[in-house]
């Protein structure tokens, strides 16, 4: 009854060229010679060049990077551990709370996300620096993490680790060698959210960064504010191939990896 | 212990890095601006004991909500705000449900392929997508060297800086949150339902309008307020493609916090949105309950 019509062909197409376009033509003019970024002349990588020399721009990149491996990994491991309590701790002392806290981050919109916690930081008197940065990031992308990890908690088996706790299994050694190994699919796509929305923010970082530490995104912002330049061109064209080399890497892994569990199960079964 | 420690972590991290700062939110709001530093009044003077506590609480009024309303500038943003953020997630619907429906109606073979094609914006960074419309939309752009050429028009047309650049933007950059789930629900829908409307003798576009978009509802819903929620705060958005006189709320606390250093009306301001986006994020939450409740 599946029925791949014109109609579909055309809304596809008109779709993804939607979608894929300004890429394209972004990354079309940053090999563009001119600095007039609307105006054709000639190839070049030139700017490329300009931007290996960008001190400002690599410091920045340096800082994003450091704040997005130390925030998505903290955040991973806190946003299992919540995933955790919400689906197998069973009722505790204001858990609705818990949960609302756990949810209320993905919906809250980034300038009151960032006010607030800007004026915390200010209130106990913390310098505004990588550390500001680290735990604003944390705190948002826990959640994330924990929304992604409870999906997977909430569809396998429980009796899996209820085996291990009859078989001897301490509950720490349950969930080690049982439920973390069933679950790490879910724990690894979490670590890499929350390391891409680290990469990403804007908004929270301009609130919590200091003086002393500029994000890329915030360097990025500031320069574009000025207007279109064909070195932001360049770094875009260079940030968009390593997303896309690491989105199609991530999903080849995954899919080799469910075809082998496939083949597994199959051959379970003929024994 | 060990479950005690697993709860207090986390429940802690959120409490000191979630809530207090909320709070902490809501108190300045009450606050007066003041001269100082802290930029604001009444502080909480412990050392003074309870006569500094209640010194605090008599400080505390709701005057900057007052401010609010007689300034025509916010209620004018926040009518603003959500008068954008309805029609482009409208937009946004009528762009991505196409998109979605393909996406279903395509090939068992090609799906995770296109699949990939949705994702893949997503995972590219926002700032660098919003960018990406300046080149194109500017006087001296890509567009209106295209309508020049084609003849389509004799000047070039001032789209950038207005909110119409806006509207592009925010359907450009959240289309994948709403193709997402409604192709996640149209995956789902059974094929035998469609060919049962149609030996009933539905044509096929009125089995479309009878069977599948019915059926795909919880999809929508989600879609629309994937887009509608993040869009009516939206910052980056209104400010690198929006003009001057574009009123966004969340460009207009950025401001006040920023350039006018207005600590107590900048909070303010984040409490009205956020009791704006209550209620669409209760209906939200009601909405992907039931979708749980329908699939367990």
């Amino acid at each position: 009854m599946r029925r791949f019509t014109w109609f579909n062909a055309t809304s596809l197409t008109l779709g993804f060229a939607f979608l894929y376009i300004p890429m394209i033509i972004l990354i079309i003019y940053s090999f563009n010679a001119s600095k007039l970024v609307t105006v054709w002349a000639g190839f070049s990588t030139r700017w490329y060049g300009e931007l290996l020399q960008n001190e400002a721009f690599l410091s920045a990149a340096w800082v994003t990077i450091k704040v997005a491996v130390a925030s998505s990994t903290i955040a991973t491991v806190l946003g299992t551990m919540a995933a955790y309590i919400l689906i197998r701790g069973g009722r505790f002392w204001g858990r609705t709370l818990f949960s609302g806290m756990i949810y209320a981050p993905l919906v809250m919109p980034e300038v009151i996300t960032g006010l607030s916690l800007l004026l915390l930081f200010i209130g106990i008197g913390l310098d505004r620096g990588i550390l500001t940065i680290v735990l604003a990031h944390t705190t948002f992308s826990m959640c994330f993490v924990s929304v992604v990890v409870s999906s997977r908690l909430v569809n396998f088996d429980r009796s899996l680790e209820e085996a291990a706790l009859d078989l001897g299994c301490s509950p720490f050694e349950a969930f080690r060698l049982v439920t973390l190994p069933i679950i790490a699919p879910a724990v690894i796509s979490g670590w890499l959210l929350a390391f891409t929305l680290s990469l990403d923010d804007l908004v929270i970082a301009s609130f919590t960064a200091g003086p002393s530490a500029t994000t890329l995104p915030i360097k990025i912002f500031s320069s574009i504010r000025l207007g279109v330049s064909p070195e932001i061109n360049a770094l875009s064209t260079i940030l968009i191939v390593i997303v896309t080399i690491g989105v199609i890497t991530a999903s080849l892994v995954s899919k080799r990896a469910s075809l082998r569990m496939q083949a597994e199960e199959r051959a379970a079964v003929r024994n | 212990m060990r479950r005690l420690v697993l709860i207090a972590v986390p429940y802690l991290w959120l409490l000191a890095l979630f809530l207090i700062p909320f709070l902490i939110v809501l108190k300045i709001s009450l606050s007066d601006t003041a001269l100082a530093i802290p930029p604001y009044t009444p502080t909480l003077d412990l050392g003074a004991g309870w006569a500094g506590v209640k010194a605090f609480f008599t400080g505390l009024d709701f005057e900057n909500f007052w401010f609010l309303t007689t300034d025509e500038l916010y209620w004018k943003a926040y009518l603003s705000s959500l008068q954008i953020a309805l029609l482009s997630t409208i937009m946004t619907l009528m762009v991505g449900y196409p998109i979605a429906y393909g996406m279903a109606q395509a090939r068992d073979e090609w799906r995770p392929t296109l699949m990939l094609l949705v994702i893949l914006p997503f995972w590219t960074s926002f700032l660098i997508r919003v960018y990406a419309w300046m080149g194109i939309l500017s006087r001296e752009g890509l567009l209106n060297q295209f309508l020049l050429w084609t003849g389509v028009t004799n000047e070039p047309l001032t789209i950038l800086n207005t909110d119409t650049a806006v509207y592009i933007g925010i359907v450009y950059t959240y289309l994948p949150f709403m193709v997402l789930p409604i192709y996640a629900a149209l995956e789902k829908l059974d094929e035998s339902l469609l060919e049962a409307a149609e030996d009933l003798g539905c044509s096929r576009a009125s089995a479309f309008w009878l069977v599948t978009v019915p059926l795909s509802k919880s999809g929508i819903i989600a879609g629309c307020f994937l887009v509608f929620i993040p869009a009516l705060g939206e910052f980056v958005i209104p400010s690198l493609l929006g003009g001057s006189q574009t009123l966004m709320i969340g460009k207009v606390l950025w401001e006040e916090f920023f350039n006018n250093r207005d600590w107590p009306v900048a909070s303010a301001v984040a409490v009205i949105l956020l009791l704006i986006l209550i209620i669409p994020i209760i209906l939200f939450q009601r909405n992907e309950q039931k979708q749980r409740e329908a699939e367990g």
